[in-house]
């Protein structure tokens, strides 16, 4: 469904120009969930807005569905791969009502009105159709996620981007999110990319795990690698470890201060 | 629990928002020695609202009542807005969750620490430059003439509550509330964050009130964790194994297990949760 190779993206000019992704190849099978984990700055939300097509001066090449995409898409490619962004407080805009929202990819892509679609969408993510006329500050942080990810289908791609989807919610909520996403890929057989700094989120969601440091990939894991507690990095184990066991390093080894 | 010498002690903590029926706060009562004491809850459990009412930093609109709310051993409440500013940063403390708010965004690294130094300890703006930079280099920043120079914005996160930590060392607190202090930072730094945070506890006998809505972190971290949930304490747990009430079961099976997968998270169940109610 997705196949990049060597992809780079950097950013400054001159002395300045930094590499942030540095060629990186990988490939999602049609209907597979494939996680990209690591730290802040380490490149993988650029991987990311790279696919869907938000940063434009990549090199290498990106394949979706089979077609090749250019670094300035399409209109018809831009249909291939919809995003959902981390915070749902900042990708909402917030003086529209959800029906407008929801309605804007349609009217954007020139097909119709999309009024009429709107309904469905809602409830497709277990939300009441009468929240079409509220705004967002009027819905909790779950719910406009949830919104959010509507928005993301509204224009059926088989290709979902998912830049840290519940790292702004509560475990309880980020737990409902989580499920209806899974319920959603199953029903369409969508593919997912899903980027996370937390491995516990990627091991739940995906049959796949890149870990990233610093622009490259450095690990790749397996739904049984993880269950097992195989790793074939030392970061990717120190980002195991304190997936599986919270901080507990922290009280065994906690050298007094001079 | 008992609690010899307690720093903080609290008897029925309850705080209100203007004209809102519902306490923000409900009946919380709570003793804290010179140890490391967890609030986990979701959002809008309280669980800030708590940290800073102890602060006294809630805005004229919330009403706070308690029986008693003492802090070593005499009481907060009546204290004015001016005894409290002496008792804030420097005998209690607050960490926030993101250091690029609660840093001053234009004063350098180093004039900030150096200006914590000078507020509480009467000494010169060069001694206090000497130990401010003395400071930053227990918090093990490595560049400290360098970082002494920089802005708040060209630091990282983890960096900047580093910072808030070393001016925390400067004037010893007895208790240290720190609310979300890692979840703005990344996994790798999170732990350095803790460990610094809890050197700071044990060399001064500080009491810390670490306020977070991950359960398992907290309770890893502390000897003994509140579970809030709609204003109230529900539970009390020294291990996340004798969890009883629905809602701390619930938090704590939401959260995904990468040894133990499973194909759907168990949501909470509210129903059951509002039932059991405020269990001891």
């Amino acid at each position: 469904m997705i196949d990049v190779e060597n992809l780079s993206v950097s950013f400054g000019q001159g002395t300045a120009r930094t590499q942030v992704v540095k060629s990186v190849s990988f490939s999602v099978r049609k209907g597979e969930t494939l996680g990209i984990v690591g730290e802040s700055g380490c490149g993988k939300s650029t991987v990311l807005r790279s696919l869907a097509g938000l940063d434009r001066h990549w090199e290498g090449s990106i394949r979706l569905g089979g077609e090749p995409v250019d670094p300035d898409r399409r209109r018809e490619q831009l249909l291939l791969a919809q995003m959902v962004f981390q915070d749902p407080y900042g990708s909402i805009h917030p003086r529209h009502r959800i029906q407008r929202v929801l309605a804007e990819p349609i009217r954007a892509m020139d097909k119709g009105p999309g009024w009429d679609r709107v309904g469905p969408a809602l409830r497709q993510v277990g939300l009441p159709e009468t929240f079409a006329d509220r705004f967002p500050h009027q819905l909790s942080g779950g719910q406009r996620q949830r919104v959010a990810i509507a928005r993301a289908l509204m224009l059926e791609p088989e290709i979902l981007l998912l830049d840290e989807p519940t790292s702004a919610l509560d475990v309880s909520v980020q737990a409902e999110v989580l499920n209806l996403l899974c319920d959603l890929r199953d029903e369409r057989n969508l593919t997912y990319v899903l980027v996370s700094h937390d491995l516990s989120v990627i091991a739940h969601m995906c049959d796949r795990v890149l870990v990233m440091q610093r622009g490259t990939f450095v690990d790749e894991l397996t739904k049984d690698d993880l269950q097992r507690g195989i790793t074939h990095h030392a970061y990717s184990q120190m980002l195991f470890e304190e997936a599986v066991n919270g901080l507990r390093t922290v009280n065994e080894v906690a050298p007094v201060l001079n | 629990m008992p609690v010899d010498h307690p720093i903080l002690e609290i008897r029925d903590l309850s705080v209100r928002f203007g004209r809102a029926k519902i306490p923000a706060v409900n009946g919380v009562s709570l003793t804290v020695g010179a140890e490391r004491v967890g609030i986990v809850g979701e959002s809008g459990s309280g669980k800030s609202t708590l940290g800073r009412a102890v602060m006294r930093l809630l805005p004229p609109a919330a009403r706070i009542e308690a029986a008693a709310m003492d802090f070593e051993g005499a009481p907060l409440l009546t204290r004015s807005e001016k005894a409290m500013r002496g008792l804030r940063g420097n005998r209690m403390a607050l960490i926030m969750q993101d250091p690029r708010y609660s840093l001053n965004p234009v004063l350098t690294v180093g004039k900030q620490v150096a200006e914590a130094a000078t507020l509480h300890q009467k000494i010169s703006r060069k001694q206090a430059t000497a130990l401010a930079a003395d400071m930053l280099g227990r918090v093990r920043i490595a560049d400290v003439e360098r970082t002494m120079a920089l802005y708040p914005h060209q630091i990282s996160g983890g960096m900047g509550q580093r910072v808030m930590i070393a001016m925390m060392l400067l004037s010893k607190p007895r208790l240290v509330i720190a609310d979300e202090p890692t979840s703005a930072l990344d996994v790798s730094v999170r732990g350095d964050v803790l460990r610094l945070l809890d050197e700071l506890v044990r060399e001064n006998a500080s009491a810390l009130l670490l306020i977070s809505h991950d359960i398992r972190m907290v309770a890893s971290f502390c000897e003994r964790v509140l579970v809030m949930y709609q204003g109230r304490v529900v539970e009390t747990l020294t291990r996340l194994e004798e969890a009883k009430h629905p809602y701390t079961r619930g938090l704590i099976a939401a959260m995904p297990d990468p040894k133990h997968p499973v194909s759907r998270l168990p949501v909470l169940d509210r129903r059951a949760i509002n039932e059991a109610g405020a269990a001891p």
